[in-house]
């Protein structure tokens, strides 16, 4: 992909206020941060080959660290928003110590079966998370001051929240990217081709997965902080497991293979859901047949098809 | 504090729990001993036992002898079910990423969940226990039910009988040895194909059949797909994945934990059992009676 194609959807994605409506700037908020959700997914995914089947629970200690600082305790966003990272982040560290000590199947058993404690808690602790009615009216951060601007000051919160999210993800993005393309990123990329080699160069292949499962916990935990906020409240649906499949699904959906795959599949599968779901209720339903069809219409994975479909244009191209 | 009755009731209790699980996660466990794939939809053969176990039970009218008919032809009808789904869908992932499997049998939760939301609807739906076994008796203090007695002695009558077919036939040598080497034994000739089949089958009749049988005691709603998954998940995990036996032993141990951790920790025992898993993974990663996968 070309390096100045994110730059510039990222810079397209930001004139949303401006040029759509109010609908537009909640849908384009929902797809940049699940788009974070997923790339963060990745990073263990498709970067160590590691099949997680719970990473919702990092969105979901995300999303509750913060809302729990943000509405109980008054915390400013910038600290809460800080700490729902730690937090995620330190939880994939425990969890992730037991999980990478099994193989692929049961390391995907695992981190569902981690992640649906974290689910049980936040159902069950009435006193700190709300139970099952979650926690609603969590607050926009303060960003009055942005009303003083000269362009920004016509636009509405929910517009400034989205401005904030951009910064905020794009940063995220930037240092995901950073990560990937790092020497450290190469080694988790060696675990995933073959660890029992990596293994024999004296890599630490837990130690590496163990790390690479915290920072995609860490963004995965800050995704879920901005979720919480942008959707004015934090449920247990948000750490629960059909919330892990509809990640993972995003992300197979726009490829593994590359960085922002996950992102476009991020969009597809939200709009999608826009779309269906105006007319039926049942989108679970919709979402299983889409994904059967996928696995069979795609018989060499998604990601092999676009990669088939790329090299034939670039061979056109060239003729 | 802790009364003899008490403890008698809770291990009752616990026990009952074990065995309706163990139903359940024995057929998971042998799915994947093997034909390795790991079936999330396996609770949804579970919901679907029961919603069949419902439906037969409305056809036939609540009289006598009706319920161990429904049971068995709902445990049937779900076998079919997952008869069509290897046939048809499930075959042509072989040899293909776990992840395709896995997000194939996550696609059939879906279906599975929504089409039963369209067919039975969204409230809770309850089955009479079977005339025979309605009342209860009392065992050192503790009260009883005859379905829950019934369902502990039947737990392991269903262990052994597997353990035999397993065994002690030839079709259970097959499957043993489709588990060790599928392509040579397919190289011997054997049908590999319609072996897979009938083992997905048998799994899939079992979660029917545990389905089927829970619905005396407990309420059919949508969302018990999804809760039996994880447990039967956890007992498989503690006991070793692809262990028979272990799966028994996963079953007790989970059922008395849960049983008992309400005395320490009210509302969250389901904690004492992750705390277990997590213990057992330390001391062996391959689960109690496992042995780590190749």
């Amino acid at each position: 992909m070309k390096r100045w194609l994110p730059a510039l959807a990222f810079i397209l994605v930001l004139c949303v206020p401006w040029l759509g409506s109010r609908f537009h700037t909640f849908l384009a908020t929902e797809i940049v941060i699940l788009a974070l959700f997923a790339v963060s997914l990745n990073l263990l995914l498709g970067y160590t080959g590691l099949v997680s089947f719970g990473h919702a629970a990092y969105f979901g200690i995300g999303a509750y660290t913060c809302a729990i600082l943000m509405k109980t305790h008054g915390v400013p966003f910038p600290l809460a928003f800080a700490a729902a990272g730690a937090m995620a982040a330190a939880f994939a560290v425990v969890f992730g110590f037991f999980c990478v000590r099994s193989t692929r199947i049961y390391f995907a058993m695992l981190t569902l079966a981690f992640a649906q404690i974290v689910w049980a808690v936040c159902f069950k602790w009435n006193s700190v998370t709300g139970g099952e009615q979650g926690l609603s009216n969590v607050p926009y951060p303060d960003l009055s001051f942005l009303a003083a601007l000269p362009v920004l000051g016509s636009l509405r919160t929910a517009d400034h929240y989205f401005l904030l999210v951009m910064l905020v993800a794009g940063v995220c993005f930037f240092v995901l990217h950073r990560i990937v393309r790092s020497p450290f990123g190469r080694i988790l990329t060696a675990i995933r081709e073959n660890p029992e080699r990596a293994q024999f160069v004296g890599i630490n292949v837990r130690a590496y997965q163990v790390a690479a499962f915290a920072i995609a916990g860490a963004f995965a935990g800050f995704a879920g902080a901005l979720f919480g906020i942008f959707n004015r409240g934090v449920f247990p649906d948000f750490a629960y497991w059909s919330k892990s499949a509809e990640v993972l699904i995003m992300a197979i959906l726009g490829g593994i293979g590359s960085f922002w795959g996950p992102a476009i599949g991020a969009a597809a599968l939200t709009l999608l859901n826009h779309q269906i779901s105006s007319f039926t209720q049942y989108w679970p339903l919709v979402l299983g047949v889409v994904l059967i069809v996928l696995l069979f219409a795609f018989p060499g994975g998604v990601t092999g098809t676009l990669a088939a479909l790329r090299a034939r244009l670039r061979a056109k191209r060239h003729a | 504090m802790l009364e003899p009755s008490f403890i008698v009731g809770q291990v009752l209790s616990g026990l009952t729990a074990a065995m309706f699980l163990f139903v359940v996660a024995s057929g998971l466990s042998v799915v994947f001993g093997v034909l390795r794939v790991l079936n999330f939809a396996h609770g949804s053969f579970y919901m679907m036992g029961a919603y069949l176990a419902w439906q037969m039970m409305h056809w036939l009218g609540p009289v006598t002898g009706n319920f161990w008919l429904a049971v068995l032809g709902s445990a049937l009808g779900v076998a079919l079910l997952g008869g069509l789904v290897e046939r048809f869908l499930l075959r042509h992932l072989y040899g293909k990423e776990d992840l395709y499997q896995l997000l194939l049998t996550y696609a059939l939760v879906l279906i599975l969940g929504d089409a039963a939301r369209i067919v039975w609807g969204t409230q809770q739906l309850s089955v009479a226990r079977p005339k025979g076994l309605a009342g209860s008796f009392e065992l050192f203090g503790a009260v009883v039910p005859y379905y829950n007695f019934f369902i502990i002695v039947l737990g392991p009558v269903i262990a052994v009988t597997c353990w035999l077919l397993l065994t002690r036939t030839d079709l259970g040598r097959m499957i043993r040895a489709a588990a060790l080497d599928r392509e040579m034994l397919a190289a011997l000739g054997a049908d590999v194909g319609r072996l897979y089949t009938l083992m997905f089958m048998g799994g899939s009749f079992l979660a029917g059949l545990g389905g089927a049988l829970v619905t005396p005691v407990r309420s059919i709603v949508p969302g018990m797909d999804v809760e039996i998954i994880v447990e039967a998940f956890i007992v498989v995990v503690i006991g070793g994945l692809g262990s028979f036996w272990g799966t028994f032993l996963g079953a007790i141990i989970f059922g008395q934990v849960l049983a008992f951790g309400i005395l320490v920790l009210p509302g969250f025992s389901l904690f004492a059992v992750f705390a277990l898993m997590a213990v057992v993974l330390i001391v062996r990663p391959a689960g109690l009676l496992g042995r780590p996968l190749s």
